[in-house]
């Protein structure tokens, strides 16, 4: 961007609470586990309260009273004893009602904050409010028809705004990962981004730097990756400035994120901005929390990301990056904890050796095979014994690969499959001795090279001495047996 | 063919069944044949079938208990009932009276017909209202009119014209209809029956197809005081499918109120100056009766009660308008022909909605005006805090007063056509029911004789929130005072 001018930028995040039923009705919110939304038949969750059947009425599904709760609690907001429901009208095939039941004046949580880390330091941005509201269904366009799916319709939101307090783009993805980390941790969200779990709106102005005055706005609609949010918002900073400094104004407008060619793409101005007539929501009563309840999800609320990553920096030496990549998943972190509970605080190796695991072999699984579960067959013990027998070098890395596949796989403990697999690496210098010497003498020539300066070629050497040991000889060891040798 | 009489009360046909002059099946029979004949256009739709297979299993209940009516199981048992076709039948045709839902089937029941039917209770079918129960008169039906029972060419009042005119009819025992801002007991008077509007929150709205969600109310027709009270008995009580619905216990069978020493309030700001003369008459003779009978009356200041209709109409068309925006043919309902090739989804949406009555679609431009940005802190949100002021001026005087008194209407049932030009005249006649429905507390129109004309005229009786008991036991010695002094 070009350096006279400054971008404000806005969000609101609509994040998918974590409930087994709809928010007003008994209608499953998610497919059973294991399945995906795209799996669920068109129309499958649906009753006459979903549908908007006359006469039908809605009743709130208190699950979410605490989830948006304790949302508010994780991020210092204040949460209302009462806040109500409101009707937001406007017309849509795929909105059941006619009406959205949202919250309008008075939403559950108001005015928190969330502090994150981003390339440019600890950056705290100020949130406005959280609310409660439903789903839409959506929309399919197929020719001159249009198809309605109304499985979403009554899902659970709550909708986060912040004030306009970002000031660069890769802070809003920053931001949206910090709170990603947060919802998940909570539980309050499953935060699957495929599935539109958490989708987010950015509100984009810019201005010259030094002036108070916003800019025009313009919101980009619905983009749910934190890397497209981004990318969506540089190019719409670029596109402004350009605009202005061609001398012209910018619309104030929706737009939307064009993935694919990387470009904002205008969906409607503000004149065509519709009134939605909010009004208090008759068929609801309003929500109230009460002293005791509000402090019991309080005391439910677990350590949140932030102070779990500087924990497991400063206590076991992770580096920010392993912290990172396990507290941003919940399944890590539990598995990671469980983990800790069963080592001494002196074995700070072990810690990171896990880490290491889990934030190397065991997610590259978890990526290359989407059915693959944490659930089943890994435990803690496995990682554990694993990082401990890497440690003391009783086992190889691909030893240790190996021996994580089959425990995932068998959920049979880590010292029966090393024996069984016979893993267990051979350290014992009466036998490997002898093979060191016969390979040497072997492959004189190649030894001699070795010994002139070609570092690479002592591989080639430790290869050989593998293959007669049947890859059990401890190739750590092995290396320094063939040191040896070149300086006795 | 010679018909034994029909039963005109829950206990003359309970006894009927026991002595054995009529079965659950043959009186469902009679009712049906005559609803059938449809004379006054009060029925939409029949579900013989249905009835009739009711009748049948109640047959074998009464064979089994030895002929007797089991009356704590079953308070109900063997009421041939009419339904407001607002109010969700299970599987049935349920219009609204309007063509945009001409030929809709519901796929549930309202709480309200399960636990009629669950009493005993047989439902013949859906009777005839005005359009979304928007009206005063019956006349915004898109199924034409229904007739006043006595009096053809007069209308039987509304919106719950149908409900009423079947029980004054004897087409059914008893029935259900809505009230809004007075749809039960206008009609109820006009019709000569008991008409109730229970406190708000009494009876769960599941099932009520939504005019103003914050008013509507379903409560009961019979030919006594009695009757309404087992109807309500059986229909009131916490439903976990309405949040607005109380869990206040269930009302109990009214013994009548003893009147010594009572206190009855006559709204100044809710005269009878001005109506006509025999709404006039019947009002006196019960005050004298009350009079005579040792309650005090005295006269009770509503001052905001005079903004009672303008609030009313903001606060009603308001929500309408946005109740009603589900009704768009997408889902459910008819469709415009043609609607299908629409250019664009808004010009589907448009088409559908043609198929609104002339009244629906004005109250439903009101609310959408009356809640548009810049406007609604003027008209809705401004009728709110009214409303609230309206309230607590009737709570105020509940607080020296046991009930309230004053007219259903200015006049008994006006001829038909009369008021179709000019809507604001049909306002005009809800004054005296709208103040119950703002205020949430419990109202019902008690006939009161016939005027000049031979017309029905009927007395409201208020009672505080909560109390229907003390309404209906009150209701209960006027009906008793009234068949001595007749």
């Amino acid at each position: 961007m070009s350096t006279e001018f400054e971008a404000v930028i806005g969000l609101e995040v609509h994040v998918q609470l974590a409930t087994e039923t709809k928010i007003f009705c008994a209608c499953p919110a998610k497919p059973t586990r294991g399945t995906s939304v795209s799996e669920v038949k068109p129309n499958a969750f649906l009753c006459p309260i979903c549908a908007g059947h006359p006469g039908t009425l809605p009743v709130l599904n208190r699950k979410v009273v605490e989830l948006a709760a304790k949302a508010g609690l994780a991020l210092s907001c204040s949460v209302r004893e009462e806040s109500r429901f409101d009707r937001k009208n406007y017309f849509y095939a795929d909105l059941p009602k006619g009406y959205q039941i949202t919250q309008y004046t008075l939403p559950i949580c108001e005015w928190g904050t969330l502090s994150f880390e981003t390339q440019r330091g600890n950056k705290s941005v100020r949130i406005r409010r959280i609310h409660l509201e439903e789903d839409a269904g959506k929309s399919i366009h197929e020719g001159d028809s249009t198809l309605v799916n109304l499985n979403r319709a009554g899902v659970p939101l709550i909708e986060l705004v912040t004030e306009p307090d970002f000031r660069h783009p890769d802070e809003a993805a920053d931001y949206l990962r910090e709170l990603h980390a947060i919802v998940t941790s909570l539980g309050v969200s499953d935060g699957n981004l495929q599935e539109g779990n958490f989708r987010c709106d950015s509100n984009v102005s810019v201005r010259l730097q030094g002036t108070e005055k916003f800019g025009t706005r313009v919101e980009i609609k619905n983009v749910n990756s934190f890397r497209f949010v981004e990318k969506a918002i540089e190019y719409e900073i670029a596109r402004q400035v350009e605009v202005i400094k061609a001398g012209g104004k910018v619309v104030q407008e929706t737009r939307t994120f064009d993935s694919d060619r990387g470009v904002t793409l205008s969906m409607r101005t503000k004149e065509e901005a519709e009134d939605y007539r909010y009004f208090p929501d008759p068929d609801l009563v309003a929500v109230r929390i009460s002293r005791d309840e509000l402090a019991k999800w309080r005391s439910e609320i677990p350590e949140l990301p932030q102070a779990k990553r500087k924990r497991y920096q400063s206590d076991w030496g992770l580096s920010l990056y392993d912290a990172s990549l396990i507290v941003s998943q919940p399944v890590f972190s539990s598995l990671f904890e469980e983990c800790l509970a069963r080592v001494s605080s002196k074995e700070q190796a072990v810690a990171k050796s896990i880490a290491n695991i889990l934030t190397g072999e065991v997610a590259k699984r978890l990526n290359e095979d989407s059915s693959l579960g944490l659930s089943q067959g890994l435990r803690a013990d496995h990682l554990v014994d694993l990082a401990r027998l890497a440690r003391d070098q009783v086992i190889s890395s691909a030893g240790l690969k190996q021996a994580l596949n089959v425990a995932w796989k068998t959920g049979e403990s880590i010292a029966t499959i090393v024996e069984i697999h016979g893993l267990k690496q051979v350290s014992d210098l009466t036998t490997l001795e002898p093979v060191v010497d016969q390979v040497l003498t072997e492959f004189a020539s190649q030894f001699e090279e070795f010994k002139s300066g070609k570092e690479k070629v002592i591989g080639f050497l430790v290869g050989q001495i593998m293959k007669r040991s049947g890859g059990k000889a401890n190739p750590v060891l092995l290396q320094q047996l063939i040191r040896k040798r070149v300086n006795p | 063919m010679t018909e034994a009489k029909l039963p005109h009360t829950l206990s003359e046909l309970h006894r009927d069944f026991e002595s054995g002059v009529w079965t659950p099946v043959s009186i469902t029979e009679a009712f049906l044949a005559r609803a059938k004949r449809n004379r006054l256009n009060a029925w939409l739709t029949l579900c013989e079938e249905r009835a009739l297979s009711q009748a049948k299993q109640l047959q074998q209940i009464l064979v089994a208990r030895g002929g007797r009516v089991p009356r704590d199981s079953h308070p109900l048992f063997g009421a041939p009932t009419g339904v407001k076709d607002n109010i969700a039948v299970a599987d049935i045709r349920m219009t609204c009276a309007s063509r945009i839902l001409d030929n809709y089937i519901t796929p549930y029941s309202a709480t309200v017909v399960e636990k009629l039917e669950n009493a005993g209770a047989i439902t013949l079918g859906k009777l005839n209202l005005d359009e979304f129960a928007m009206g005063g008169s019956n006349e915004n039906s898109a199924f034409g009119r229904v007739l006043h029972p006595t009096h053809p060419d007069r209308v039987p009042g509304g919106s719950s014209g149908g409900s009423a005119a079947a029980v004054a009819a004897q087409e059914c025992l008893i029935s259900l209809g809505s009230d809004t801002g007075g749809s039960i007991r206008l009609p109820a008077s006009y019709c000569g029956v008991v008409g109730m509007k229970p406190t708000y929150g009494r009876v769960s709205r599941f099932g009520l197809v939504a005019f103003a969600s914050s008013l509507d109310q379903i409560g009961p027709f019979a030919n006594t005081v009695d009757d309404a009270a087992r109807v309500l008995q059986v229909i009131s009580g916490f439903d976990r499918f309405d949040s607005t619905s109380t869990s206040n216990s269930s009302v109990g069978l009214v013994p009548s109120l003893s009147l010594k020493g009572l206190r009855v309030g006559l709204p100044t700001d809710l005269g009878f100056e001005n109506v006509s003369l025999g709404v006039k008459s019947a009002m006196t003779q019960v005050l004298d009766l009350l009079k005579r009978a040792g309650v005090t009356v005295v006269p009770v200041e509503l001052p905001y009660v005079r903004h009672a209709i303008a609030v009313y109409y903001l606060i009603a068309v308001s929500e309408a308008s946005s109740n009603l925006s589900r009704f768009d043919g997408v889902r459910f309902g008819a469709r415009v022909e043609g609607a299908r090739g629409a250019q664009s989804l808004e010009a589907f949406h448009a088409e559908n909605r043609s198929l609104f009555g002339p009244e629906v679609k004005r109250r439903i431009l009101l609310g959408t005006f009356a809640l548009s940005s810049g406007y609604s802190e003027e008209y809705f949100l401004r009728a709110a805090r009214v409303r609230k002021l309206i309230s607590d001026d009737i709570n105020a005087a509940f607080s020296h007063v046991d009930v309230l008194l004053s007219p259903i209407s200015v006049s008994t049932a006006f001829k038909a056509g009369e008021k179709t030009q000019d809507p604001l005249q049909m306002y005009l006649n809800d004054l005296y029911t709208i103040p119950a429905n703002l205020a949430g507390i419990p109202a019902m129109s008690l006939p009161w004789g016939r005027d000049s004309d031979q017309l029905p005229v009927g007395v409201q009786i208020m009672a505080p929130p909560g109390h229907d008991e003390k309404l209906l036991g009150f209701a209960q010695t006027l009906e008793n005072l009234r068949e001595q002094a007749e």
